[in-house]
């Protein structure tokens, strides 16, 4: 059985067959070529799956893809400008050493992105509460909170002028 | 320089793009799916197997059981292998096995046109078995009359070994005679450490292909070169048929230092002719059918003199070992070993180690290779005796710790150099120790503060126990950078950007002219036995710097030839200079388009060399924790928390923090929350999952400091020692003696979790 999913993934609009019962995770993974979507639990417990929908981080491991009709939906992928600069929660991750293995990365980057879009600002407990969703076996979230800190004050200081 | 300095890691950029590919990223699609029945008891046999239904289904293409497999056993650890067969590695499981000896073992196969199809014929094969009790722990396993798991091993014993040092001339003949000695304090203490998981963030995967009569497998691994070998033993074919690639790993610690399913996934791919199969585990299986650390359980005695100096010490390990060997008795043995290694035994050192088989899955390499439970024991025992003799525990540690030059008087391993005690005295004034002891003197009340601390000592790699070499190879590019090609592999820790830095050093170019190749292909890579024992900074290391070396004096070789002056030349930046003046003479870009291209000598420039270590070396370093503990609910929250290493030089400081953090966190969970749970009944794994297993998220941490004392080996080559997993050695026993400092309560098993703390709490008459 096949249903036709209409969506917007990483600003381009996309129309493709998928299985009613498959997932968000396998649809970007398995269909449309977008590995940063990484798996690692296939339940919702690790994290490193998140995208965003409709701008709001969501485990796509357990969203079903017939539930993204019509829905803007952004991966890693789709973080770079059109010149290839690095969106800052990128950067920062880069220069404060927030990367290891990598494997959860593209995953904590998303739910950066929208905390760092957020507009607000956060305690250092703030934050930890905020990516507590994600699991990291190398870093012990010493650096991740670095860079997600450093990427919300860069961002409130720029934003505006 | 280009060691030293914290470079941003040459991965990243990759990574934070999601462009890095990891082994299922670069996995053809659609694809044959395998799915593995696992044994839903813990002990006995398969009888019989019905796969009539399960191969009816539409969509499969092959079942495969137990009854399938060859007939011979193969090994599975990421060790060298040994051309002496009295030291190879334990040959105890078969692709899938009839005799069951844990909860979930691998019976069956089925591939299948997908992954939902292959699950669904899992569920209709039928099994029938012959049912044992499941034995959990060593003493169940060791008593009269129990079914060996294997035959070769009757008793389930694997191995037990005993060893004494030598002793000076005295009155006494063994360590027993100093530790019963009456004008000694006599010190003797029980402690337990609990069996948990690696949970990096990738669950083992792989997919395999016949390609020109050879089989290629692209895996998740830390050890390519390794699998390749193991492939072929346990397929029955030649190793040089056996092709591994190894991309980008979601981290490893140790579960990917051991052949996991790569043999398995070849196999099946041969069955259905060589088409693709892609093998790909659940985060369950991967708790319950990969690697974990050992439970291991330390009875120790010590015999102390009234200066507070250690006499003798005893330390008997048993270590659980699972239904399968694995490593085999190396872990336990390392236990033993690093027991006896950081503190100096003034006459006498016995101990005594077990490697017993049970049922529970089966434990592995895990970052520290038995260091972390022998680390837990030792600290736990030197804080205890300080409490029951009334030492100052920093002051007790701190004159017996090894002295450098120290040269273990069993397996030779020297100090070469050391920080330790400039890492205590570091520590000591960052946490503000000597306050802080002072002022939790006799505290009262529901919530109550403690400061604690532990020390460690590690090798750097793994001679003289076991092989140490690593090949490396520098190939000129059209544009004067260069390639740089190992076996050794990155696998999260940093390897690949402090392998550049070396290279670059080596030849004297900047670090991002050296292009490393990430991923090994075992058909090109250089032989190295890949990432572990914090060797490959030390181990690939020599190896990058000789090829290094050697490149720079081919290229200056040709310089000389081009240049037709006298003088001696060197490589700066990018540019042949002249050693002297420093005059640029030639970039190296025009020298290697000359090399590429020249109709008169035209040379492709590279350097190739094998460095085999007969070295090793301590690193040191020490955990201060400060925690306040809430006794009626039980719960410890860290309040401030720092490591301080002694790895020798570093080559890249940001990286080597990064790291740092990561064992920290790693002990943090090791501490207070990780531990698997079995059912006693049945053998089953209770929370072989990431909502049951407690690993800790960042919520549960403290910020984490990590400080260095920089030494300068003189067998490192860039004056560098182990550093990947000593981070997460001292923390559970900093945070167990701060509990005891806090509360008198003295809680000798890990984890600390709540539940347990209540029981000591009530037991110490705090509740």
């Amino acid at each position: 059985m096949i249903q036709v999913l209409k969506c917007t993934v990483n600003g381009k609009p996309v129309e493709l067959g998928i299985d009613p019962r498959e997932s968000l995770a396998d649809t970007l993974r398995e269909r449309l070529g977008l590995t940063s979507v990484k798996k690692g639990c296939e339940v919702g417990e690790c994290g490193a799956c998140t995208v965003l929908v409709d701008g709001v981080a969501i485990d796509s491991c357990i969203y079903l893809s017939v539930w993204a009709q019509d829905k803007h939906i952004l991966t890693v992928e789709g973080l770079q400008d059109e010149n290839g600069e690095l969106s800052p929660i990128q950067r920062t991750f880069v220069e404060e050493a927030a990367v290891q293995c990598g494997f959860c990365t593209p995953g904590i980057i998303m739910s950066a992105v929208e905390i760092v879009g957020s507009g607000r600002h956060y305690t250092r407990d703030e934050l930890r509460r905020l990516i507590s969703g994600h699991l990291c076996r190398c870093t012990g979230y010493q650096n991740i909170l670095n860079a997600v800190e450093r990427a919300v004050e860069e961002v409130h200081r720029t934003v505006g002028k | 320089m280009e060691v030293g300095k914290s470079v941003p890691r040459v991965d990243a950029f990759d990574k934070v793009t999601g462009r890095a590919r990891y082994a299922d990223d670069l996995c053809p699609r659609p694809v044959l799916e395998a799915k593995i029945l696992h044994s839903t008891i813990a002990n006995g046999w398969v009888k019989s197997m019905d796969i009539s239904r399960a191969q009816a289904l539409p969509g499969v293409v092959k079942v495969l059981t137990c009854f399938d497999v060859p007939a011979h056993q193969y090994p599975t650890p990421g060790h060298p292998w040994s051309v002496e067969e009295a030291h190879q590695d334990v040959s105890d499981r078969k692709l899938l096995n009839r005799r069951v000896r844990i909860y979930g073992d691998d019976i069956a196969a089925v591939v299948a046109q997908d992954a939902l199809t292959a699950q669904r014929a899992l569920e209709l094969i039928q099994v029938e078995y012959e049912t044992y009790p499941p034995l959990l722990t060593p003493e169940q396993a060791m008593a009269d009359g129990v079914k060996p798991l294997h035959e070769e091993f009757p008793g389930n014993v694997l191995k037990r070994h005993v060893s004494e040092i030598p002793m000076p001339e005295s009155d006494f003949k063994c360590a027993g005679d100093v530790l019963s000695f009456p004008g000694y304090h006599q010190f003797h203490g029980h402690y337990e450490t609990q069996q948990v998981q690696h949970c990096h963030l990738e669950n083992p995967v792989s997919w395999a292909y016949v390609e020109g009569g050879r089989i290629t497998v692209v895996t998740s691994t830390q050890i390519p070169h390794i699998v390749r070998r193991v492939v072929g033993q346990a397929l029955g074919i030649p190793w040089g048929s056996v092709r591994i690639l190894k991309p980008y790993i979601g981290g490893g610690f140790g579960n990917k230092q051991e052949v996991l399913y790569e043999p398995l996934n070849a196999w099946l791919c041969t069955q259905v002719g060589g088409r693709t199969v892609r093998l790909d585990l659940s985060r369950e299986e991967t708790f319950q059918n990969t690697r974990s650390r050992h439970p291991i359980s330390f009875d120790v005695r010590a015999a102390v003199d009234g200066d507070g100096f250690l006499m003798a010490r005893e330390c008997i390990a048993v270590s659980n070992q699972g239904g399968y060997a694995s490593h085999g008795h190396a872990i336990v043995s390392n236990a033993v070993t690093g027991f006896r290694q950081t503190y100096l035994d003034q006459l006498a050192h016995r101990s005594e180690a077990w490697t017993v088989y049970t049922n529970i899955a089966s434990p592995g390499a895990m970052r520290g290779y038995g260091i972390p439970q022998c680390n837990f024991a030792c600290e736990c025992m030197m804080d205890d005796i300080a409490l029951q003799f009334g030492l100052d525990p920093y002051q007790f540690r701190y004159q017996n710790l090894m002295p450098p030059g120290y040269v273990d008087p069993l397996n030779g391993i020297t100090c070469h150099s050391t920080g330790a005690r400039e890492c205590l005295e570091k520590g000591r004034e960052f946490i503000d120790w000597d306050r802080l002891r002072r002022e939790y003197q006799g505290q009262s009340g529901p919530v109550r503060r403690g400061v604690g601390m532990a020390v460690f000592s590690y090798k750097t790699g793994v001679w003289p126990i076991s092989l140490e070499t690593s090949s490396a190879r520098v190939v000129l590019n059209q544009d004067g950078t260069v390639q740089l090609q190992l076996g050794a592999t990155e696998i999260g820790q940093g390897g690949d950007t402090v392998f550049s830095q070396m290279a670059a050093q080596a030849i004297g170019i900047p670090t991002e002219d050296v292009h490393i190749v990430s991923t090994q292909d075992t058909d090109t890579a250089p032989f190295d036995t890949g990432a572990y024992a914090s060797r490959q900074t030390y181990v690939t290391g020599h190896a990058i710097k000789k090829a290094g070396l050697l490149f720079r004096e081919k290229v200056l070789a040709y310089a000389r030839e081009l240049l037709k002056r006298p003088g001696e030349l060197d490589i700066r930046g990018r540019e042949v200079v002249d050693a002297a003046s420093g005059e640029g003479l030639l970039t190296l870009a025009e020298l290697a388009s000359e090399a590429f291209y020249s109709l008169d000598h035209c040379v492709h420039i590279t350097a190739e060399a094998t460095s085999q270590c007969k070295e090793n070396t301590f690193s040191f370093g020490c955990c201060f924790a400060e925690i306040e503990v809430d006794i009626p609910v039980g719960k410890i929250k860290v309040l401030n928390i720092v490591n301080v290493h002694d790895s020798g030089r570093l080559i890249n400081p940001k990286l080597a923090e990064a790291q740092v953090h990561g064992g920290m966190s790693m002990g943090l969970g090791y501490a207070l929350s990780e531990e698997m749970k079995y059912d006693p009944k049945t053998g089953r794994l209770l929370n072989g999952n990431l909502l049951d297993y407690k690993l800790p998220t960042a919520l549960d941490h403290p910020e984490l400091h990590a400080l260095f004392v920089e030494t300068d080996d003189p067998s490192g080559p860039f004056g560098n020692k182990s550093l990947g997993e000593p981070p997460a050695i001292p923390v559970a026993a900093a945070v167990r003696n701060a509990l005891l400092h806090a509360t008198g309560v003295a809680v000798n098993t890990l984890p600390l979790s709540p539940q347990r703390l209540l029981e000591a709490f009530r037991k110490g008459g705090l509740l």
